[in-house]
């Protein structure tokens, strides 16, 4: 299952955390700041994933954006790679064209957007329209 | 939710900051403004709180706390409009864990929301269980839960939420779903055609079957169906396929779930499923699109572990050898990373071991990639297949990387190059040129036990010695070289150095000069081993070197009054048994063969593989239910050992090798011991017999509490472990009671330090528990068995502690009336599925509740003469007493604070003292002593102590008495001496006698 997922910049800068598992809030800030550290440098013709403690970060690099993953040990790492990929798919759909102002300024909406894509850790929907879909029926509830 | 314009706002001042301190004005000005609003109810629109709480969710990610504003983020829950309800569940499963009391306000709220006729509030509330749900959720909401998901009437959108919460909830309390009323429904849940249900309803399978397979067999043809409606026949909705592949999570969230499934038994299922991966295996092409090439890959690796667990017929498992040759020679980094982790997985097949070998050089070439993922998995391969045929290869191709290896992987590398060396040898000399090698390399991250090791072999094998010995001169003559090399060298010139004599630059006095050379540059530890070793060479001089005799024993000379017992002591017995001629050359005869034993390391490494072997389905099975911490510690799948731990000796007084020997202490079981078995002979005397009883008998009755005294009320130290624990509980117990900060308990998974302040009657200790390992330590408890008279006040430890990790937990002490008995903590930990457990006395004695005073003779004498006799001032013959010099005497006394006043007693074979005494019913009070003593008879005295309190007076009096039996000398604690040895020319106090070798040298004098 996933463990967390983080988005952040370069700079390291937090732009969606998300917890499945219970973490004490310093240790989130731990997380963050040992992860980014992690993927930060990592050459582009390194593999895609790194052990990080006792479990696995699969990570993928957008520009500026680092998108990341923490699985267990014995998760399929490709299909979380491509879990991320799609995941962009999806924002780069609902922004047109995303980039990281679109996820800063409506960060709200990010979140929205991980919830009908991902549950407890499990990946819930993989229709893009299924979840663009969704998305205009909550905009016109607000 | 559109036009939140001071959301944005907001965002772009953040944004414009220059710098962290701007941000932290800026944000702490908002958060101001936040609470302000917060508490004027009145003024705040549900808009207005909506658009806080969301300010506050994004303050949340810039890292600061906001804590205050929880109890908003969920009232918001109950809102009546969306909007704002909305972003009260989603602020809050962002915010708040399962952990939080504020989650129970809602737990109404939420059920309501559940089963009421709302559908997008019940969207709402499965998401926020299923995200951050806890047992209470999983207690009174999987019923429900249940009838959404099955519901015929519900939306897909809502179905698919309701499978992956419950899944949740399942995960919290396995309890939640009863498997016999389940299964069916879950069997028909896998015909869903809606893909957003049945792949949510396939990862709820993946977690019950890992739970139990047996329950939910009837799923297992429904797995193979949905492979081949999606594999085979391709049947899904456009939006469902991912570059063309019909949906590849649900085709490996599919595979996973029969991974748990110990064999497939119906044939034609057997078969469709067999078609299937076939056709996976077969027809995979490397494309140019990436993802595209991922995505069916993801496929094909998951479709391979399936194979690999089935343990398919010979030609599809040739197949997948063959596929994974491929795999780990191509440049994509990927794909060659899974299929060095997937070969590795492989090896647990049976004959494959002999193609994988095929592929050796190519794996020796990712060793040396420049991606540090890619070599951890091409180093375990590497580790995995090697054997007798390979080993040389591998284990140099180790050491060579050895010198480039990053700090993190050194320790790793060593140890596992040491076990294959060991494991594998064709011969043992080239064993032992790997082991001087890797010291050589990676001194720092070569564990004593592989020292240890390669001393065990030189000594048990003849042919060796002349190669070892002549291979640790090599090393001698580098400049710089690592104190374990100057340590194991040392051992082995000592022993075999002899069988050089005749070569160049190998007399005794050549290898004295060149290993003193190294003397000025070693730790205390590296010492007593020289110094050994100069008593051997200068035995075996031959012909007899009155030079080398002379420098020799200028060393012993010099050290003879060393600060260090263990150094002081060698040097002094060493120079006395020199001049003894023949008695020298008995006691310093060769080191006697050790019994052949298992290496520990081997062992070690042995105990991991049993994991590694487990199936698949038993490591997944484990795994799955593990999902309480990002931390939590999954089984590894690699076959590598946890790094050794030898304990660092500093913060001890006792000497290095009484730590070694007392380390590993088997608590019940005695396991076959390196440390031991090396150490132990290490005093140079003993015949192997006498090794093991007289010096283990004792060492292995210090897990067992000794008499101390009376003072021991409690069941103290009495161990439930499993572990073995490092030093010895009641030695540390009596440096504690003498000194306030120091380690209490240890053992490979967890060191209790305490730290401890005394003021009057009032302490307060802090229990520092550290996690040594890099996986957390569960279901810690602690609890304070506190006597009557101590008010003791414990602040609570997390349940888990994080790898790596130290928590504090202060412990505050109150003293009310005097008393000798002593606090008990209760502590227990899981460290995976072992339960540790131990009772600790708190080192909150009598003593540290006195304060020093000096008295004058005017001050002293008229109190003394006031306290007229029983029960305030009580006398007693104290005989048994430890000798003890006055000097000595004074010292310990000083040392538990009661104040030896000198020149008081007109006697000099007296002692008066004083101190004050702290409670909260005695308040301050003095008490004096005086201790008569005979020169004649220096094991008795008369001791006679006084105060206003009666009860001071008789527990003080009785706590001097067991100090004046008990001396603990140093840390050492008194352990009776196995065999009454006469305590002839002995220099150190026979406390000694019991747990150190060399003091048994004087007893064969």
């Amino acid at each position: 299952m996933i463990r967390f997922i983080l988005l952040q910049n370069r700079q390291g800068k937090t732009r969606l955390a998300k917890y499945y598992v219970p973490l004490e809030e310093s240790e989130k800030h731990k997380v963050e700041y040992e992860v980014h550290r992690l993927v930060v440098n990592r050459d582009s013709k390194f593999t895609n994933f790194v052990e990080f403690r006792t479990h696995k970060v699969i990570y993928r690099r957008y520009a500026g954006l680092f998108f990341s993953l923490c699985v267990d040990i014995t998760d399929n790492e490709l299909a979380y790679l491509e879990c991320i990929h799609l995941f962009v798919e999806i924002l780069d759909h609902f922004f047109s064209n995303v980039c990281e102002l679109d996820l800063v300024f409506n960060f709200h909406k990010v979140y929205l957007i991980l919830d009908e894509f991902i549950l407890a850790g499990e990946l819930q929907e993989t229709s893009k329209r299924a979840i663009i879909e969704r998305m205009s029926e909550l905009e016109k509830l607000d | 939710m559109t036009g939140m314009r001071g959301l944005s706002v907001f965002i772009s001042d953040i944004r414009n900051c220059q710098n962290k301190e701007a941000e932290r004005l800026r944000v702490d000005k908002e958060l101001g403004n936040i609470r302000t609003c917060f508490k004027n109810e009145k003024v705040l629109t549900p808009y207005k709180k909506k658009k806080y709480v969301w300010k506050m969710l994004y303050i949340h990610m810039l890292g600061y706390d906001v804590d205050f504003g929880h109890m908003e983020a969920v009232s918001l829950i109950s809102a009546p409009k969306y909007p704002e309800k909305q972003v009260g569940y989603i602020v809050t499963s962002c915010l708040l864990n399962e952990n939080h009391d504020f989650l129970r306000l809602a737990i109404n709220t939420v059920r309501n929301d559940i089963i009421g006729r709302n559908e997008t509030f019940q969207c709402l509330a499965l998401t926020l269980v299923g995200n951050i749900g806890g047992r209470d959720f999983a207690e009174s909401l999987a019923p429900d839960v249940q009838k959404l998901l099955i519901s015929s009437s519900c939306r897909p959108l809502v179905r698919k939420k309701a499978a992956l919460c419950l899944l949740r909830l399942f995960r919290k309390n396995p309890d939640a779903i009863n498997a016999d009323g389940w299964a069916d429904r879950m069997a028909q849940l896998l015909d869903e055609r809606d893909l957003g249900v049945l792949t949510s309803s396939t990862s709820l399978l993946v977690s019950l079957v890992s739970n139990n397979h047996e329950a939910y067999s009837s799923c297992l043809p429904k797995c193979v169906k949905i492979l081949e409606r999606l594999a085979r026949n391709q049947d899904v909705p456009q939006e469902y396929t991912y570059y063309g592949i019909p949906s590849p999570w649900l085709q490996v969230k599919a595979m996973r779930a029969l991974q748990y499934f110990p064999t497939i038994e119906d044939p034609s299922t057997r078969k469709s499923l067999f078609e299937v991966l076939q056709r996976i295996l077969m027809g995979t092409d490397v494309v140019k699109n990436v993802n595209k090439n991922n995505a069916s890959h993801a496929v094909l690796f998951e479709a391979l572990s399936l194979v690999m667990h089935l343990d398919a017929e010979k030609e599809m498992m040739s197949q997948c050898v063959a596929l994974l040759g491929k795999f780990i020679s191509v440049r994509e980094p990927n794909i060659r990373y899974l299929g060095l982790e997937n070969m590795t997985r492989m090896l647990m097949v049976t004959d494959v071991q002999d193609i994988i070998k095929k592929h050796q050089s190519q794996i020796i070439t990712s060793l040396k990639d420049p991606d540090i993922s890619i070599r951890r998995r091409a180093l375990d391969l590497l580790y995995g297949m090697c054997d007798v045929s390979n080993a040389k290869d591998i284990v140099e191709e180790l050491l060579q990387y050895l010198s480039t290896a990053e700090f993190s992987m050194r320790e790793e590398l060593s140890l596992k190059a040491a076990i294959l060396a060991e494991k594998f040898a064709p011969d043992l000399s080239w064993y032992v040129d790997v082991i001087l090698q890797l010291i050589d390399k990676a001194g720092d991250f070569v564990s004593d036990d592989i020292w240890f090791r390669v001393v065990q072999f030189v000594t048990n094998n003849e042919d060796l010695q002349p190669y070892a010995a002549s291979k640790a001169r090599e090393y001698l003559d580098k400049t710089a070289i690592h104190e374990t090399m100057v340590k194991v060298s040392a051992y082995i010139l000592g022993e075999y150095g002899h069988l050089l004599a005749r070569q160049p630059g190998c007399s005794a006095s050549e290898l004295f000069n060149i290993l003193h050379e190294k003397l000025p540059r070693v730790s205390t530890p590296t010492i007593p081993i020289l110094l050994s070793t100069y008593a051997k060479l200068l035995m075996h001089a031959q012909p007899p070197d009155p030079e080398l005799e002379k420098k020799i024993w200028a060393v012993f000379k010099k050290y003879e009054s060393c600060i260090d017992v263990e150094i002081q002591q060698r040097a002094v017995e060493y120079f006395e048994l020199s001049k003894k001629g023949a008695a020298f050359m008995d006691v310093l005869a060769e080191m006697p063969k050790f019994p052949e034993r298992q290496s520990s390391l081997i062992k070690k490494a042995e105990e991991v593989e049993d994991t590694a072997d487990q199936s698949a389905i038993k490591l997944r099975a484990q795994q799955q239910p593990s999902n309480a911490l990002v931390l939590a510690d999954p089984q590894p799948v690699s076959g590598a050992p946890p790094p050794l731990k030898v304990p660092s000796v500093s913060g001890s007084t006792q000497n290095p090798e009484s730590v070694a020997r007392s380390l590993p202490q088997p608590n019940g079981t005695p396991s076959p011991d390196l440390l031991s078995d090396l150490l132990g002979p290490l005093a140079i005397e003993a015949s192997p017999g006498d090794v093991s009883t007289e010096q283990h008998g004792p060492i292995g009755a210090e897990g067992v509490p000794e008499e101390v005294g009376g003072s021991a009320i409690v069941p103290v130290e009495e161990q439930t472990n499993t572990v073995e624990v490092i030093g010895n509980i009641a030695e540390r117990f009596h440096a504690l009671c003498l000194k306030d900060s120091g380690v209490l308990y240890e053992d490979p998974y967890i060191q209790i330090g305490i730290k401890a302040e005394w003021r009057g009657h009032q302490g307060r200790l802090v229990l520092f528990l550290g996690n040594k390992n890099t996986s957390p330590l569960t279901s810690v408890q602690t609890l304070i068995l506190p006597p009557a008279h101590l008010r003791l006040e414990l602040s609570p430890v997390p349940d888990t502690i994080p790898p790596r990790a130290q928590v504090q937990s202060p412990l505050e002490v109150m003293n009310i009336r005097p008393s000798r008995d002593v606090a008990v903590l209760d502590f227990s930990y899981m460290f995976g599925t072992k339960l540790v457990s131990a009772k600790l006395r708190i080192p909150a004695t009598l003593n540290k509740f006195l304060q020093p005073i000096q008295l004058t003779s005017e001050e002293f004498f008229p109190q003394w003469r006031s306290l007229s006799g029983p029960p305030l001032k009580l006398q007693e013959v104290v005989r048994g007493v430890r000798p003890l010099a006055l000097p000595e005497m004074a010292t310990l006394f000083n040392s538990f604070r009661v104040t030896i006043c000198p020149g008081l007693d007109p006697n000099p074979n007296n002692l008066v003292a004083s101190s004050t005494f702290y409670s909260e019913s005695t308040g301050a009070m003095i008490c004096l002593a005086r201790i008569e003593t005979d020169p004649a008879d220096r094991t008795q005295l008369r001791l006679t102590v006084g105060s206003g309190d009666p009860t001071l007076t008789f527990e003080l009096k009785e706590f001097i008495k067991e100090q004046l039996i008990t001396i603990p000398m140093g840390s050492r604690a008194l352990v009776p001496a196995p065999t009454p040895a006469p305590p002839v020319a002995q220099p150190l106090s026979p406390a000694a006698l019991a747990d150190d070798p060399g003091a048994l040298l004087a007893g064969l004098l």
